[in-house]
């Protein structure tokens, strides 16, 4: 443990902390442009150069290893003088456009050159013009603001693991660029706007929208997929302006993915603003009171076994509870939340958790994906396990479609029966698996849409169980859920009950005519046309397939605009929290449900949602943890039977457009056009 | 003056033939068998106690460089890199050497790779000198074919390959870091040090960059002695030395000579004097491009060595004597070398990719002064703000020549700006 001396004070650190670390930790504060944590150090902008005793001039901090016997001096006439230098050289050929820039307020040049940069400019010559740059439909460029930093090369290359920014030219002319003005195509591309630390590379979608300060900023939970990404919402009065990443170390760190960062433009069109009834064949506008007597008159006299409720993607906890909940007092056993038709066992919550934990990736040395592209399904699980490979010795399998996921892989085979064979010890993988010290598999939802699915979880349970996947120390079976609502719905045990019918079943009832009332909580994924003659009553957020095929529509909240809990894939329970408030007449949706209970004759026992969410810990004490994970306990689940023969496929067709959110933005639009439709990679500068 | 005899360069002029059997005439590849199996400490010692200075500008000691290289097989193979990538304005020392003498270089980088333990050696030639690269690889094949080098070198039982790796023109590329990086297949931009390449260099493997001159003269110093070598020149500053001389003198030459003779001698005896006498000289640049320029006054009496140019707040660098009679704009020469400094910018830290940019500019209005009195001091300052605050040493090379122009011509540069606004007043009258 290297012992140094910084400004008279003597610190003791780790081996290998650099010296700019080790002011940090000591509370001094060393400017500096280029150097970011998570990514490596080039120490090119100059600005954290401090003074060391017996070094012939002043030595970049950043990259600078503590050594025994260092003494370090930060606040020197010398060290003064470096700042102020460098910083009059950044502005030189900085447009000092601030005025009109978006960084502007939480820009980190701005911030440093009001704390060490001079009162005045002496450089009198004509600036540098740079042209900008055609980044895709997410980053804005304005490159003549650009100081070169390479933040956006190094987290391109290294985090993102798509190389496609670079630099070219040299000296003054060097310039960040994509190559042939090629959009990035990257699913964290957004997070090069966070890592620029100023206006160059700026969010298009909110470009000359509001600043900083005008926001008011909640913190929340992202639903766009089940990683349960913390975020920021900023919001405007009544409008939300731009989501951000918040640090969590332990699932996004400071990543976010597009899809979460900039899908919120969908959270102001087509929304459900008021309750509507279904009269002659057309959705008329009504009152609650209207929507409400509707719904009590068609189910009056039904029995509780032809009526069904499946839920949506990015429904919150209390909601589903309050649904079952009024489903089990009506008597219906039809409950189900896997809207995509994925089929397994969640008798045992090991089974359908991601044990590991997304951080726990960084201690795996052998992953087997199997029916999963984790680059879609989960953006910063792929992330986490691209991080795992950087540090070396990782082996990664794949079992399934073969897609570009940032890291080398051995393709091992398309389906269950490729799966089969490892578990069987077949195949060159299963030596690496014996041979493996914390081995691990993730199991995506292409693995369990599908008829065979139990079977699919049985294997993948046989395959963990084979290779010690699972001791007392690590639990290396993982499953990777798509949508952000799923395992808090399992966790609240929203599965068919006893006699009940699940997602195919309610399908074949209502298209025969013995379901006679579907109750749609923010589910539109299902096939509408198979719900034949039913009932069917939709509460959600937006018109999309829900909406159209309802007899009544009653409008709820999305996840910004209401309290809730989600549990991510890891089993993690997190609160999302209000940031502007429902829509119009809409309100959240347990609220809800609770006024329809009462109009059914039902009243649900809970008129707080404190009381709610003591019901929920009274169900399953894993929501009195909050923010932690409840490990499970690894139990028999899956079912053996026949595997289907047919290759795994992907559960994403389109990344940008998952849910109802994201299919009304018009930035995802954008992306999906640019990224996945017929003009991907025609675009150049000049276009718009 | 330097003796004939202990010349160590016998072909600089390519009056011979560079192949290896005109070598060995001249002395080359005689016995380095015995050489290498004195063994890597007494090839090191030898050089140290030669007092050997790096011949590629900076003067660091050549033993004391190979002594940091990891003694104890760390399991990672060592490299050595010559470099090769003679770019500094003035120099064309190591081009005479490549496409005259190439096997010197190559027994040298055997024994150099001897002492550092290294088991493949890169020339890194600047791509311009196509036919000095073509030499050194018809050089590198014989040495191959007698067995002088590959598998089994010289009979040792020593395996040692060489290679050649053509640079594309940067002058960047030969900043030591920033050649190992082109060697790798990146963009030529300097690495931060710590770590040096002797820890991790090549392909992060331990790494010895050196000059091709101080290469080459390592078997003559083996063979006659380090005593030989340090007894020429003056203490600290040993030895031989290439001097290229350039400019306003009656016949530019390339001159091996004793280190520590007087620059007047030095440009009298071996390049036939300034044009028109040495009273026409109005200032030298003495070691290249990057060294502050010497006014008349100090050329009257310097000494061409490391410590004496030191002193005289200058340097050796490369050897390469710029010379400058009276006819010369000063301010326009020191101007050019500031926009190639400008052009020539690696891009990769702050101080030098914007500063040397802003001196380039304000050095174009210097030449018409086409400036206020007080941007003298205001460049002096800029130049001492990129100084010593880059990641590589291009940034001091730019503003060195600044700094020598301010300090020893600044009557001139005033003078201009003044004649200048005396010029626009009058416009303003007519």
């Amino acid at each position: 443990m290297p012992k140094l001396t910084i400004d008279g004070i003597e610190i003791e650190v780790e081996p290998g902390t650099s010296v700019l670390q080790a002011c940090e930790q000591l509370g001094i504060e060393i400017p500096r442009f280029c150097y970011h944590e998570r990514l490596s150090v080039p120490a090119n902008c100059r600005m954290c150069l401090v003074e060391m005793e017996r070094a012939p001039k002043p030595v970049a901090s950043c990259a600078m290893p503590c050594a025994d016997g260092m003494v370090i001096r930060t606040d020197t006439d010398l060290v003064h003088k470096a700042r102020k230098g460098v910083m009059e050289f950044l502005l030189v050929n900085h447009p000092l456009d601030c005025p009109i820039c978006d960084q502007g307020g939480e820009c980190d040049l701005q911030d440093q050159a009001m704390a060490y940069g001079m009162d005045h400019g002496r450089y009198a010559e004509n600036k540098r013009a740079v042209k900008d740059k055609y980044m895709g439909p997410l980053i804005k460029t304005i490159m003549t603001r650009c100081i070169h930093c390479t933040r956006c090369i190094r987290f391109i290359n290294e985090i993102a693991g798509v190389p496609d920014i670079g630099a070219v030219n040299r000296g003054e002319h060097m310039e960040v660029t994509t190559f042939v003005e090629k959009a990035v195509a990257s699913e964290l591309s957004g997070n090069l706007v966070d890592v620029c630390p100023v206006g160059a590379l700026t969010s298009k979608p909110y470009a000359y929208t509001s600043r900083p300060w005008e926001l008011r900023k909640t913190e929340t939970i992202d639903v766009m997929d089940a990683v349960g990404s913390n975020i920021r919402v900023d919001t405007r009065g009544p409008e939300v302006m731009r989501v951000l990443p918040r640090l969590n170390e332990d699932i996004n760190e400071e990543w976010l993915s597009d899809k979460s960062r900039y899908h919120y433009d969908g959270l102001k069109r087509q929304r459900l603003d008021r309750p509507y009834v279904r009269k002659g064949g057309r959705l008329h506008p009504a009152t609650w009171g209207e929507a409400f007597d509707a719904i009590a008159t068609r189910l009056k006299g039904v029995a509780g076994t032809k009526i069904a409720a499946i839920t949506g993607d990015t429904v919150d906890v209390e909601s589903m509870l309050a649904l079952k909940d009024l489903m089990t007092a009506l008597g219906s056993p039809n409950l189900d939340c896997r809207q995509d038709g994925a089929r397994f066992d969640a008798s045992a919550r090991s089974g359908y958790l991601f044990n590991t934990g997304i951080a726990g990736i960084e201690q795996a040395d052998v992953i087997v994906l199997i029916g999963t592209n984790p680059r879609w399904e989960g953006s910063l699980v792929n992330a986490r396990i691209r991080k795992r490979y950087l540090m070396g010795g990782l082996k990664v399998a794949v079992i399934g479609e073969r897609r570009e996921l940032t890291y080398p892989y051995a393709h091992i085979g398309t389906g269950p029966q490729d799966l089969q064979d490892l578990v069987d010890g077949k195949g060159d993988f299963a030596e690496v698996l014996k041979g493996a010290k914390r081995p691990m598999l993730v199991l995506g939802m292409g693995a369990f849409r599908r008829a065979d699915g139990p079977a699919i979880q049985a294997a993948a349970r046989a395959l963990a169980e084979t290779y010690g996947m699972v001791r007392d120390d690590w639990n290396g079976f993982n499953v990777l859920h798509t949508a952000a609502a799923r395992v808090g719905a399992l966790d609240i045990g929203f599965l068919p009950g006893e006699g009940g019918r699940d997602l195919a079943g309610i399908l074949d009832g209502a298209s025969k005519g013995e379901i006679e009332a579907v109750y749609l909580l923010a589910a539109d994924e299902i096939d509408m046309a198979r719900l034949g003659s039913a009932f069917v009553i939709y509460q959600g957020h937006h018109g999309d397939a829900g909406a159209a095929r309802a007899d009544v529509v009653l409008p709820g909240a999305a996840y910004t605009e209401k309290d809730g809990t989600y549990v991510n894939t890891e089993g993690r329970p997190q609160q999302a929290r209000l940031a502007t408030f429902p829509l119009g007449e809409a309100r959240e949706d347990w609220k809800i449900l609770r006024a329809l209970s009462e109009r059914l004759g039902h009243t649900l026992p809970y008129d707080s949602q404190a009381q709610l969410r003591r019901r929920m810990v009274d169900l399953n004490p894993i929501f009195g943890a909050i923010d932690a994970v409840t490990p499970a306990t690894w139990l028999g689940f899956g079912a053996a039977g026949p595997l289907d023969p047919a290759p795994f496929a992907t559960p994403i067709a389109n990344f940008y457009m998952t849910d109802p959110i994201s299919r009304a933005s018009v930035t995802m639009a954008r992306c999906t056009e640019t990224f996945l439709g017929s003009a991907a990679q025609e675009r150049t500068g000049t276009h718009g | 003056m330097l003796r004939d005899e202990d010349r160590i360069f016998t072909n600089l002029y390519g009056y011979q033939d560079f192949g290896l059997d005109a070598a060995r005439a001249r002395g080359d590849w005689d016995n380095t068998r015995a050489l290498v199996e004195k063994g890597r400490d007494w090839i090191i010692e030898q050089v140290k106690e030669s007092g050997l200075r790096g011949r590629g500008g900076a003067g660091f000691s050549t033993g004391m460089k190979w002594s940091f290289m990891p003694k104890a097989v760390t399991g990672k193979p060592v490299y050595l890199v010559v470099n090769a990538d003679e770019g500094e304005p003035g120099t064309c020392k190591d081009r005479d050497i490549l496409r005259h003498d190439p096997h010197k270089l190559i027994e040298g980088c055997l024994l150099a790779g001897v002492a550092i333990g290294a088991s493949a050696c890169y020339i890194y030639i600047r791509g311009e000198f196509y036919n000095e690269g073509s030499n050194v690889q018809r050089a590198i094949d014989e040495a191959y074919a007698a067995g002088l080098i590959g598998k089994n070198a010289c009979g040792t039982g020593y395996d040692y390959d060489i290679y050649i790796h053509r640079g594309a023109g940067a002058y960047i590329c030969g900043e030591e870091t920033a050649l190992i990086e082109s060697i790798e297949g990146k963009k030529g931009q300097p690495r931060n040090k710590p770590p040096f390449p002797a820890q991790a260099g090549l392909y992060s493997c331990p790494t010895t960059v050196n000059n091709v001159e101080s290469i080459a003269v390592v078997p003559t110093i083996l063979r006659r002695g380090a005593g030989w070598f340090a007894g020429l020149g003056r203490p600290k500053n040993t030895g031989t030395k290439l001097f290229c001389i350039s400019g306003h003198v009656n016949k530019p030459c390339n001159v091996e000579e004793e280190m520590g003779i007087p620059l007047k001698e030095l440009i009298e005896r071996h390049a036939g004097g300034v044009r028109g006498g040495w009273d026409n000289l109005l200032a030298v640049i003495p070691g290249g491009s990057s060294v502050p320029v010497l006014p008349k006054s100090i050329c009257d009496t310097v000494l061409m060595d490391f410590d004496s140019l030191r002193d005289a707040r200058s340097g050796l660098g490369t050897a390469a004597v710029i010379v400058m009679d009276k006819s010369t704009d000063i301010v326009k020469a020191i101007a050019r070398l500031s926009q190639f400094y400008a052009h020539e910018s690696c891009g990769q830290c702050t101080p030098c990719r914007e500063g040397t940019g802003w001196l380039n500019r304000v050095m174009q209005r210097m030449v018409k002064g086409n400036a206020r009195v007080e941007e003298i001091d205001m460049l002096h300052e800029v130049t001492k703000q990129i100084e010593g605050h880059t990641i590589c040493a291009l940034g001091d090379a730019a503003a060195w020549p600044v700094q020598g122009l301010i300090r020893h011509f600044r009557p001139e540069m005033e003078r201009r700006i003044l004649e200048y606004r005396n010029a626009a007043q009058r416009l303003a009258a007519e």
